[in-house]
């Protein structure tokens, strides 16, 4: 799979060479029934097949603990995403336990199995599956226990809220954990459990509150940040001006006088230490350093062309008929170039670690989104084998893809191995600007057909550094291609720094490209846009959530640009199908946009927690407003123009539409991810609607006033 | 300048030797071990710091520790009084106001000093009130659904 390639290439290769034998792994689980199980994550697959370290016959397990808490022990970290929740009710529902005594252990290297990483909207989609049927096995186990403890034929046995009974003779009865009790039951889950039809559902499908709001909403819960050891340091980092840049000269002097300041130099990392970070940053700035600058090569105005230049040769992904027919057919051919600036994951909690080491044993408290990977990438550092690495990941303050990359976990761990003491490295806000992996800058170029009774004929379809993902078209062309340069990673050559995934990797730059082509061919042959996706696709699911999102907006039919500020669009994310139609106003004399209204419908098959669902697509939405109006990095050369929220600015309450969000029932469909798709509706969602509201069009993102304002004059 | 500086702290008297030029986030978070305030941005952009001074917001990173000598300062961690949550923390639960929950405790306090000051806001006067606390996950709605929904309980009695 080619995407797969691509987050291979992300992640980079998790190969370890002192493997944690599965006696060991299992060691650390205590009584109870532990039921153990793999989950079928193509990725995770990939990678226990080729590393020695993990069992390769399971990599997620459950215990029912004497106490009756069943616990669920993940590799999977919470985020936002509400995963905490909704994998829980997948687990109470085919246990028969009450969501209340589930829980959830997510992102600890020594006591959870080895996982990928959290990304991608997989964790229900793929680790939920196999959940299901581990909780379901371990039914099946409680009930021939309980047929022994009750002497009574197992079919005479139901369950409920962790309770079995007698169908006959509700007094005669025994808890899971009872059952539990005093045993140590290891099972692992056959091919095929059975699991619950979706009309015996009590638990999926229903909405419930996330379970980590109280922890929340008190200061409870605790951050990487929050993490407080004897004796910690917190450690500021000198850092260069500009990517690149060399170190020519440092004096630390300055700031060794000031007291309690420890000064640390290995090689390239000095770093400035003190038991109170703002102590630590006021010597850091006495620290007197000057660097060599690159030379500069491109900036936030040449980044397009110079990609286009660096780019080699494409791959076909997709491809069906012939252009050149396609061309023959067309009445009238389209070419248009489509562009995205860099944008950051700015997500509120930077990256911070906390690293203790004790004796030959490394114990790290990071903001990450894939703790197994950190693991490795510590042990590396340090030069210890990974089993002597522990990586907890406490919450996760948001992650929306730019935690992938971990480097301030490397860096506590190495100043607490040169210090001798626990070590904090919290990652400033100009830090995590200047660090991220940025959505890349990224280009497409498309040319595209209709015939005179506008049938979309031809689409040829290039991108360049944006990625495969959702690159590939799903309406009805005859003759297409789709051709696909560079990943979301870039390349030798190609970024002035390093670039990653941005929540729906590739698929905002594909669908705002796709979904503004598809308006321009619809506004040229004078067919109202909804109109004619709707005639362009022979896909029945996804005119079923398109017809949904314009039924609930109230969409009637006129051509573009028609005055109203209307638009609308469709995206497939990986399987789950998403429409939105939009309500803007523009501001014609500054060229300001404020989105009146958002409805967004979505089939993500099998819902597991409509609110989880609602509040992911909402999230969506009002972060999605950002990437499409204003959040962009300027750059010259490797130096960074924005290094905080004044200058990049991020959605406000004030920018919010009124939401509306439709989930649509597909009970057929398994359940598929949902905390990316449907903020790839946005970029081409309002250039749509700028374009029926002014007439023009915007082939720039972000669509900034002032971009506003140069395509309304050249109109 | 080392100075010992006497407040409430949380409904408790305190006093803190401490240079009192450094920001009450820092002193709040290293030296009182009071981590439910956050930082963010350091530079008072982005609210995730904020805490209450004497009823009001102030962005505890550009706050200098001498300015709250013998004010009344509240953290995230005395909002709730005998283990009751305040209107506003119920309010946040019940709505799913948050996902990473990174920018709720000072998102619940600027909450506070805005009904404070205005016990019974309009949506408009909410989104106002709000509009310099961030939120990258985007609960914008489910924030404004629940402070309003907070007002009405608190029918505009002033709950510090």
């Amino acid at each position: 799979m080619k995407e797969n390639k691509n987050i291979d290439h992300e992640l980079g290769n998790i190969i370890d060479r002192n493997p944690t034998t599965r006696r060991e792994f299992l060691k650390r689980l205590g009584g109870g029934i532990t039921i153990l199980f793999l989950f079928g994550d193509p990725l995770v697959l990939e990678a226990q097949r080729r590393t020695s370290e993990y069992p390769d016959d399971f990599n997620a397990y459950l215990r029912i603990g004497v106490d009756g808490i069943v616990t669920c022990f993940s590799g999977k970290i919470e985020m936002g995403q509400a995963v905490i929740t909704s994998l829980a009710q997948m687990l109470a529902e085919e246990l028969d336990v009450s969501l209340s005594s589930v829980d959830m252990v997510m992102g600890d290297t020594d006591i959870c199995p080895y996982d990928r990483g959290t990304f991608g909207s997989r964790s229900i989609k793929y680790f939920g599956p196999a959940l299901r049927a581990a909780a379901a096995e371990a039914r099946a186990v409680l009930i021939e226990l309980a047929a022994e403890y009750l002497k009574i034929s197992k079919d005479r046995l139901i369950t409920k809220e962790g309770i079995i009974f007698d169908k006959s003779q509700n007094k005669n009865q025994v808890t899971y954990a009872q059952l539990a009790k005093g045993k140590i039951i290891e099972r692992h889950l056959k091919e095929k459990a059975t699991l619950k039809a979706v009309s015996e559902f009590t638990i999926i499908g229903k909405p419930v509150l996330r379970s980590d709001s109280l922890e929340k909403v008190t200061g409870k819960a605790k951050f990487a940040g929050d993490i407080r050891l004897p004796d910690m340091l917190h450690a500021r980092i000198l850092r260069p001006p500009a990517h690149d840049a060399k170190l020519k000269n440092v004096d630390t002097s300055p700031a060794e006088k000031i007291d309690g300041v420890q000064i640390v130099r290995d090689g390239d990392l000095i770093a400035v230490l003190h038991k109170n970070p703002d102590e630590a940053e006021k010597a850091l700035i006495q620290v007197k350093a000057q660097f060599d600058l690159p030379e500069v090569k491109v900036d936030d105005k040449t980044i397009f062309k110079h990609l286009i230049n660096a780019a080699g040769e494409g791959d076909i992904v997709a491809s069906g008929g012939n252009l050149q027919n396609g061309e023959k057919l067309s009445s009238t051919v389209f070419e248009e170039m489509y562009l995205n600036s860099y944008v950051a994951h700015a997500p509120i909690e930077t990256h911070t670690a906390v690293a203790k080491i004790e004796n030959d044993k490394a114990t790290v408290w990071v903001s990450t989104q894939g703790p197994f990977r950190v693991k490795e990438q510590v042990a590396r550092v340090l030069g210890f084998p990974s089993q002597n690495v522990r990586v907890i990941t406490p919450f996760v303050g948001g992650g929306f893809g730019g935690k992938n990359s971990s480097n301030q976990a490397l860096e506590a761990a190495r100043l607490a191995k040169l210090t001798g003491k626990p070590v904090q490295v919290a990652w400033s806000r100009a830090e995590e600007f200047f660090y991220d992996t940025f959505r890349p800058a990224a280009v497409v170029k498309i040319k595209s057909g209709i015939t005179n009774s506008g049938k979309i004929a031809l689409w040829d379809y290039n991108v360049y550094f944006a990625g495969e993902r959702g690159s590939q078209q799903f309406y009805d062309v005859p003759h297409h291609q789709t051709v696909v340069t560079g990943g979301w990673g870039g390349g030798p050559g190609s970024h002035p720094f390093p670039t990653g995934a941005w929540r729906a990797p590739a698929v905002n730059t594909n669908t705002f490209a796709r979904e503004s082509h598809i308006d321009i061919m619809a506004s040229k042959a004078g067919i109202d846009p909804l109109e004619f996706r709707l005639k362009n696709l022979t896909n029945e699911r996804m005119k079923r959530v398109l017809r949904a999102a314009a039924e609930k907006f109230g969409w009637t039919p006129k051509k573009a640009p028609g005055g109203r500020g209307w638009g609308i669009v469709c995206v497939d994310y990986l399987n789950t199908y998403v429409a939105a139609a939009a309500e803007v106003e523009v501001d014609k004399k500054n060229g300001n946009v404020q989105v009146k209204r958002v409805v967004c419908a979505q089939d993500m098959g099998i819902v597991i927690n409509p609110e989880g669902a609602r509040m992911q697509i909402e999230g969506c939405i009002t972060m999605g407003l950002g990437y499409a109006l204003t959040e962009e990095i300027h750059f010259k050369g490797g130096e960074i123009f924005d290094l905080n929220f004044d200058t990049y600015e991020i959605s406000r309450f004030s920018w919010l539409p009124k939401i509306e969000t439709i989930l649509i029932d597909n009970p057929e469909l398994a359940p598929q991810g949902c905390g990316e798709p449907a903020i790839t509706c946005m970029g081409g969602l309002i250039a749509n609607a700028i374009y029926d509201a002014t007439g023009a069009r915007l082939f720039q993102l972000p669509m900034t006033p002032e971009r506003i304002k140069e395509a309304m004059k050249n109109n | 300048m080392q100075e010992t500086i006497s407040f409430n702290l949380n409904d408790k008297p305190i006093h803190l030797t401490v240079d009192s030029e450094r920001m009450l986030l820092w002193v709040l978070r290293s030296d009182l071990g009071l981590t439910g305030t956050k930082y963010g941005c350091g530079e008072a952009f982005c609210g995730a710091c904020t805490v209450l001074v004497n009823n009001k917001a102030v962005r505890s990173c550009q706050f200098p520790v001498k300015d709250v000598k013998g004010k009344e300062v509240i953290t995230i961690e005395g909002l709730s009084k005998n283990g009751k949550l305040h209107p506003i923390q119920e309010a946040f639960i019940k709505h799913d106001a948050l996902q990473c929950g990174f920018c709720t405790p000072g998102m619940i306090l600027n909450a506070c000093s805005l009904l404070y000051e205005n016990p019974q806001p309009t949506q408009s006067e909410i989104i106002q009130g709000m509009n310099d606390n961030l939120c990258r996950c985007g609960a914008h709605t489910r924030i404004v659904q629940a402070i309003q929904d907070a007002a009405n309980e608190m029918k505009g009695g002033r709950v510090k």
